[in-house]
């Protein structure tokens, strides 16, 4: 496949000839179909069931193909974003996710975590005209989606690619650790990913809960890579288990290190260590990835009545609800107001259509204990917008006097992370900044250690899915051409 | 998927199992941890090493039965798998030579004990060590800890084995009687509040062991936290050993019931 993708391509001439741009734009955007709010708190099922092929051929059909196409500038990955949309619109869809796939390791995950609003979809020609811009996101998914299932139902045997017998290590089985792994099989090398927990896809297993991403996508993923000849080891610590000595002692030419953010961090507030405060780190890797509360799983996790989860980023709207699905009364309590939350809108919505109250506006100060040492209420101070500050956000300053006490018998902080600090530990040579991250050439992702290059979270210290596969893709890139010299 | 090479009973609930992993057996210190988890729908639950043999590739793991996922491991049989064992975690001992160590070991402490008392008088210290438990049956290790210290001191509640009384009265007799540099205390969490208490009136620097709850073990969940100094560390990344005189061990006891309605229900 792969066949002419560029927008002088016959092909896709005649595809914007077919119809007018007047047509085009008068259709209206296409509504993503949901399960119902009062069934989906009920389980685990995926929210967003993705679009039927009629609706993504006509939502493609939205796109004006223009000329300059903005949307590529807003994909930190440069997606050929008209390329894609005109192949589901003429049907092609194999064909559309072979063009997804040539710049993103991991399209069926981003079509589903991606923030669009602010990255393709917020430089959509359609914004400029007053109108909803093309779903880029859903139809992102829907090719990857259709891909993913014609090979489940059809097999090819997969071709491994020759190797050049080199080995390379990766540490970490996330975003940036697979979409590295995915391009260096690619290009002949033999590669090893080395994966701290008993599972292989690091955030995308233990953090993005299943009603947003399916572990399915993400194990369909896997497969592919392992198909390729990608060996996964789990339960295995780089720095630990094995130090960086052994990896070359092993033979290992060039090191991937991907090992993300570890490390919550909490406020520092009285009674942060009570029996129902929890990091959401603690909160969601119990119940992604170790399944507590099922049927036949040994880890146990704390329910509560009344969870209050502290934080607006989109980890904030996983655990809150995440704690509707585990029948509790939710809230999000955050320092800032609805305007200035980090996550995702969607996310917002859906929380907000799962019943989450939002109490914006409001800081914690304090938890309160019960005789047993667990939390039965927390203070709350009410805050008010002030000046922008260097983020540009509006910063909250506290109302005097305004403090209230609220009852909770559980509290998730979600208010960020800290790189986990395993690895620049572990590496007496390696450069790492204050923050704790790992210092690299932002144009090749080269540590200060020649065969050892980083990416994700370890490096940017708490980003997105779509930039860690990038940086992923971007070491892939500057080490194969390293090691080609 | 670790094998169990083999399997010894020191009491009805406490064994000792030795399992394959060779990779860990070479890179492990005195100090470090493994994360263990039996079954599919197993927890992941921290356990300290007490031994390994690099030639054969194995560490040495001592359960007590507390729970749902230690009874599990307890009732492995040898050719049977640990479904994972991920480590050696946590930051080794600080071993040097100090002068005279005191090590304490309480009940099953007395396991991930061994090897730090082994590494001390290796590093020539003069090595005295306290093992004490509620009664006789449940003292383990001795012939283990005697090879490496130059006393053995046992204490048992019920002076059904050695001298009758708590460990700290067994600190407090050796502190009295001679100059001690350091004291290492292992055991349950009450045990180390005690003997850190002791030291604390002679200000001898006392060092513990915690063992809290984890998820992961590599500093991702914070369910370990404890406050030291005021601060809160992390117990598998920053420890597991800390100044036992800044642990807040009241903090501690009560975040170790955490689970206890849940794993009551179970």
């Amino acid at each position: 496949m792969n066949q002419d993708n560029t927008r002088d391509a016959q092909w896709r001439v005649a595809l914007r000839n077919a119809k007018t741009a007047k047509d085009r734009s008068a259709t209206p955007r296409v509504v993503m179909p949901q399960l119902q709010p009062d069934y989906r708190v009920t389980c685990n099922e995926e929210v967003n069931q993705g679009l039927s092929a009629e609706q993504a051929l006509l939502e493609a059909s939205r796109c004006l193909d223009c000329p300059d196409p903005q949307c590529m500038q807003g994909c930190p990955v440069a997606v050929n974003i008209p390329g894609f949309i005109k192949n589901v619109e003429r049907g092609e869809f194999l064909e559309a996710a072979a063009v997804l796939k040539n710049t993103s390791a991991l399209p069926a995950v981003c079509g589903r975590v991606c923030p669009q609003e602010k990255q393709c979809e917020s430089r959509c020609i359609y914004n400029k005209m007053k109108k909803a811009p093309v779903a880029i996101g859903y139809l992102e998914r829907f090719a990857a989606d259709y891909e993913r299932m014609e090979r489940a139902a059809h097999p090819v045997e997969v071709k491994r690619p020759e190797s050049n017998g080199i080995k390379i290590a990766v540490v970490g089985s996330g975003p940036a650790g697979l979409s590295f792994a995915g391009d260096m099989i690619k290009r002949g090398y033999e590669v090893t990913v080395y994966e701290a927990l008993h599972e292989i896809g690091g955030v995308l297993k233990y953090g993005i809960p299943e009603f947003r991403l399916p572990n399915s996508v993400v194990e369909a993923e896997i497969d592919g890579l392992r198909a390729l000849g990608v060996d996964f080891v789990k339960d295995c610590v780089v720095g630990k288990t094995l130090s960086y000595d052994d990896l070359h002692a092993m033979g290992y030419r060039g090191i991937f290190v991907a090992s993300g953010a570890g490390l919550p961090r909490f406020m520092g507030i009285p009674g942060e260590n009570l029996i129902g405060v929890m990091s959401s780190n603690e909160y969601l890797t119990r119940i992604n990835l170790m399944g507590a509360g099922r049927p036949g799983e040994d880890t146990p996790v704390l329910k509560g009545h009344r969870v209050a989860v502290i934080g607006g980023g989109n980890t904030a709207m996983d655990s809150v609800r995440t704690a509707r699905r585990q029948g509790a009364e939710a809230m999000i309590v955050y320092r800032r107001s609805e305007a200035e939350m980090p996550a995702r809108i969607e996310e917002v919505e859906h929380a907000k259509e799962e019943g989450v109250q939002f109490m914006t506006l409001c800081n914690p100060t304090e938890y309160l204990a019960d005789e047993h040492g667990r939390i039965r209420a927390m203070k709350i101070q009410r805050m008010e917008l002030g000046e922008p500050d260097e983020s540009g956000r509006r910063s909250p300053q506290p109302i005097p006097g305004a403090i209230e006490e609220i009852p909770v018998d559980l509290a998730i902080v979600s208010v960020g992370v800290s790189p986990n600090p395993l690895i620049p530990n572990a590496i007496t040579d390696l450069e790492i900044s204050r923050r704790g991250t790992i210092v690299v050439n932002e144009e090749t992702m080269k540590s200060s250690l020649d065969d050892l290059y980083a990416g994700g979270d370890i490096v940017r210290g708490g980003a997105t899915v779509i930039l860690a596969m990038g940086d992923g893709r971007r070491a892939a890139a500057s080490m194969h051409e390293a090691l080609s010299k | 998927m670790n094998k169990i090479v083999s399997k010894e009973h020191f009491s009805e609930h406490v064994v000792k199992l030795v399992v394959e992993a060779p990779m860990i057996a070479r890179s492990r210190r005195a100090g470090h941890f493994v994360i263990v988890r039996a079954g599919e729908g197993g927890e992941r639950i921290p356990l300290t090493i007490a031994d390994s043999d690099i030639e054969r590739g194995t560490i040495t793991l001592i359960i007590q039965e507390v729970g749902v996922s230690t009874r599990k491991i307890c009732a492995l049989e040898p050719g049977e798998f640990l479904t994972d064992v991920v480590g050696p975690l946590g930051q080794a001992t600080h071993i040097e030579k100090v002068g005279t160590v005191v090590c304490c070991g309480g009940g099953v402490g007395v396991a991930p004990l061994l090897p730090i008392i082994k590494a001390m008088k290796q590093a020539g210290n003069r090595v005295i060590s306290i093992l004490a438990a509620r009664t006789a049956d449940l003292v383990i290790l001795e012939d283990e800890v005697a090879q490496y210290s130059d006393e053995v001191i046992v204490m048992t509640d019920d002076g059904s084995a050695g001298r009758k009384g708590l460990v700290t009265a067994g600190v407090e007799s050796v502190i009295e009687r001679e100059k001690v540099d350091l004291v290492v205390a292992i055991g349950p969490a009450v045990m180390m509040k005690f003997v850190a208490l002791t030291t604390k009136k002679y200000d001898v620097p006392t060092m513990c062991s915690l063992n809290t709850i984890m998820v992961d073990g590599t500093g991702m969940c914070g369910a370990c936290r404890v406050t030291v100094d005021g601060k809160t560390k992390f117990v598998c990344i920053d420890g597991p050993e800390f100044d036992a005189h800044k642990v807040d061990f009241d903090e501690m006891m009560m975040r170790l019931k955490s689970y206890n309605i849940e794993n009551q229900q179970k």
